[in-house]
């Protein structure tokens, strides 16, 4: 840090934002202190300058200027565009604003968070800054711990198409992919970009936990168009395992066991007849368990869990799945 | 085309942070009048030598339009601030994209919480800041966090209100490693939104120490006519840290799974994990309790094996073929 440096940047701000006409490069070299004399380094210093006032999001403009002068660009800093409006908080709405300045706290958009509360108590705003125990006992928060989050948010920030390489679920190669990214999405804890594929030209959302490698931008800014209408977060649920329970085992459960299944019973029998009508043995104390369930696959993965303690009597096929599942366990490790 | 930016680790700030602070300081006094030297300085995380570093600062700059003037005036006698003359600094820069959106992403994740009862201030809090920010306010809209609903928000309202009140809770509460479902005495602590899943932080009084339960897993709830009773030493989980640590006592366990075993990497959490080719894993991870590997291995199937410890190997090999047995008969 350079209290030089920082003393010219805030001269120039004052100066930008004193003026009303356009100010030529010559005229702020006269009026902020600090800037060499020889043209070509003063050019460089300038050009740096206004590139950092930028990025602190100081609405640097410039504008025609009097040909007379002897320069065709000048400089200037609207105050009604620079200024945050006015802005007068309840104090419930003040808590509030506390809490949720916390949610990011070490992540990705902690600074920025950081940034804007002090924007906002330089307004004149107190936040509520006492403890974690206060706000109602409940502390919600983010985490992003997947790199691709920062790079993946200034894309979907600035409308930038992007590339990565991804591995999709239970595929072995990862693939390159293109993507015209509409928007970031947290759901059950887990970070989600949705965008159009530009290889399949089509909508898709990846997983970002499954971005293997850096993301780099494909495009320069603002070359992406969202689709009006587009709810991002329904692009990400339609990858979810619905919910409905269209399916019904009939599964013999061991007493005191498979708790996870019959909180779904729809019902719980000492008894049981199989399809024919043949009353089916039920060993003393198990009890026959009628659960409905969704997706077969993650249903044999569930039931096949419960080892020894549950037992598959119906469907076939979901017996076959969970039999192969426990094969599986033996002939992938052979004693 | 280009990597995108990285940002600096924790150093000194750069001239254009420290800028930005100075933008901040001078309204922040004008907007209070005056203000104390520790205050501020607290208020801005800076210590008071600091912060009269920043205030000369500022009461030197001067411009020359031709002639030399200062544009800032101010004064800070008697560890009280302030600043008699703004010129065109007296208000806040506007918030940045990322700044309107950081808050806003976040106030409408909060919406979502179960059990936040200040919607109304949530939504007129929303609506301010989108004025305020006006067009940076757009691209937050693309950002969603969302909070899973446990079903029944009557969990909840039963939680808050032993919360409110200081009240013991009883739980009946599902441990799916064990798959038992347990009964236990809780003193709540708080409620926690992490990951998209609501927990609660309590005293466990049967485990004798600071416990989590996840909302959705709760089967039923009842306030007690007693009251909490956390103990004073009780720690609350760094929840940044990540929600489960492990400890020196674990049983160290090491996974192979194959490509259609990935999530398990993604779903538990893992001391290491690493790419074996044609999308296998090595994972290795730590726990208290192994009774979920077994049943995390039986699940798997030909996608995973267990290779670390031996008996836990062993045991997973009876498990399967006790299972299978039950099918031979």
């Amino acid at each position: 840090m350079s209290r030089r440096k920082t003393e010219r940047l805030l001269s120039l701000v004052v100066c930008l934002l004193s003026t009303r006409r356009y100010l030529t490069a010559e005229q702020i070299r006269h009026a902020v202190a600090g800037y060499p004399e020889q043209p070509e380094a003063f050019k460089r210093m300038f050009e740096r300058d206004k590139e950092e006032l930028r990025e602190l999001g100081i609405p640097l403009e410039t504008g025609p200027i009097n040909p007379l002068d002897g320069e065709d660009t000048g400089y200037r800093v609207q105050r009604q565009v620079y200024e945050l409006p006015e802005l007068v908080l309840e104090p419930d709405e003040a808590a509030v604003l506390g809490l949720a300045a916390r949610v990011w706290h070490n992540a990705e958009l902690a600074g920025a968070a950081a940034g804007a509360l002090l924007k906002l108590r330089a307004a004149g705003i107190d936040t509520d800054e006492a403890g974690p125990d206060t706000r109602q006992g409940i502390e919600p928060r983010v985490h992003t711990t997947e790199p691709a989050f920062g790079p993946l948010w200034e894309a979907v920030r600035d409308r930038r198409p992007v590339t990565f390489t991804y591995r999709a679920a239970g595929r072995s190669e990862p693939k390159s992919r293109e993507l015209e990214p509409w928007g970031v999405v947290n759901q059950h804890g887990r970070w989600y970009v949705a965008g159009r594929d530009r290889d399949r030209d089509a909508p898709r959302a990846f997983r970002l936990s499954r971005i293997a490698g850096p993301v780099r931008f494909s495009g320069p800014p603002g070359t992406v168009t969202v689709p009006p209408g587009i709810d991002v977060r329904e692009l990400v649920r339609t990858g979810d395992p619905g919910p409905a329970r269209e399916n019904t085992a009939v599964l013999r459960v061991r007493p005191g066991a498979g708790f996870g299944l019959r909180r779904y019973a729809t019902s719980t029998e000492a008894t049981s007849t199989d399809a024919t009508g043949t009353e089916i043995t039920v060993p003393d104390g198990w009890d026959t368990v009628t659960v409905p369930f969704s997706e077969p696959g993650f249903f044999a993965d569930q039931v096949a869990s419960f080892g020894a303690d549950v037992v598959v009597l119906e469907p076939p096929d979901l017996r076959d799945a969970v039999i192969r599942r426990l094969k599986g366990v033996l002939a992938g490790d052979p004693a | 085309m280009s990597e995108p930016r990285r940002r600096a680790g924790n150093t000194a700030p750069t001239s254009a942070e420290r800028l930005q602070r100075l933008l901040a300081l001078v309204p922040y006094v004008v907007s209070r009048k005056a203000v104390g030297l520790a205050d501020t300085a607290d208020a801005f995380g800076l210590t008071e030598r600091e912060l009269v570093d920043d205030l000369n600062l500022l009461w030197c700059v001067e411009l020359r339009d031709p002639d030399p003037y200062c544009p800032i005036d101010l004064s800070y006698e008697g560890g009280e601030i302030v600043v008699s003359q703004a010129e065109s600094i007296g208000r806040p820069l506007r918030l940045a994209v990322d700044e309107a959106s950081a808050l806003l992403i976040a106030l409408r994740m909060l919406a979502d919480v179960p059990g936040l009862e200040d919607r109304s201030a949530l939504s007129r809090l929303i609506a301010k800041l989108e004025a305020a920010a006006g067009e940076a306010a757009a691209p937050s809209t693309q950002v969603a966090v969302q909070v899973d609903r446990p079903s029944g928000d009557e969990t909840v309202a039963q939680i808050r209100t032993a919360l409110a009140q200081r009240r013991r809770l009883h739980l009946q509460y599902y441990v799916p490693g064990r798959d038992e479902a347990t009964e236990r005495d809780v003193d709540p602590m708080r409620l926690l939104v992490v990951e998209g899943r609501t927990y609660l932080e309590g005293w466990c009084r049967s485990a004798d120490g600071v416990r989590l339960f996840r909302l959705d897993r709760i089967l039923g709830v009842e306030v007690l006519d007693v009251p909490a009773e956390v103990p004073v030493d009780a720690q609350p989980r760094d929840v940044d840290q990540g929600l489960f640590r492990p400890s020196d006592d674990d049983v160290h366990v090491v996974l192979e799974v194959s490509a259609g075993g990935r999530w398990v990497a993604e779903n538990f959490p893992t001391e290491s994990v690493t790419e074996l080719g044609e999308g296998r894993l090595r994972v290795q991870l730590r726990t208290p309790d192994t009774q979920w590997v077994r049943r995390l291995a039986l699940r798997l199937g030909e996608n995973g094996r267990i290779v670390a410890p031996d008996d836990l190997r062993a045991q997973v090999r009876d498990d399967a073929a006790a299972a299978l047995a039950a099918y031979a008969s």
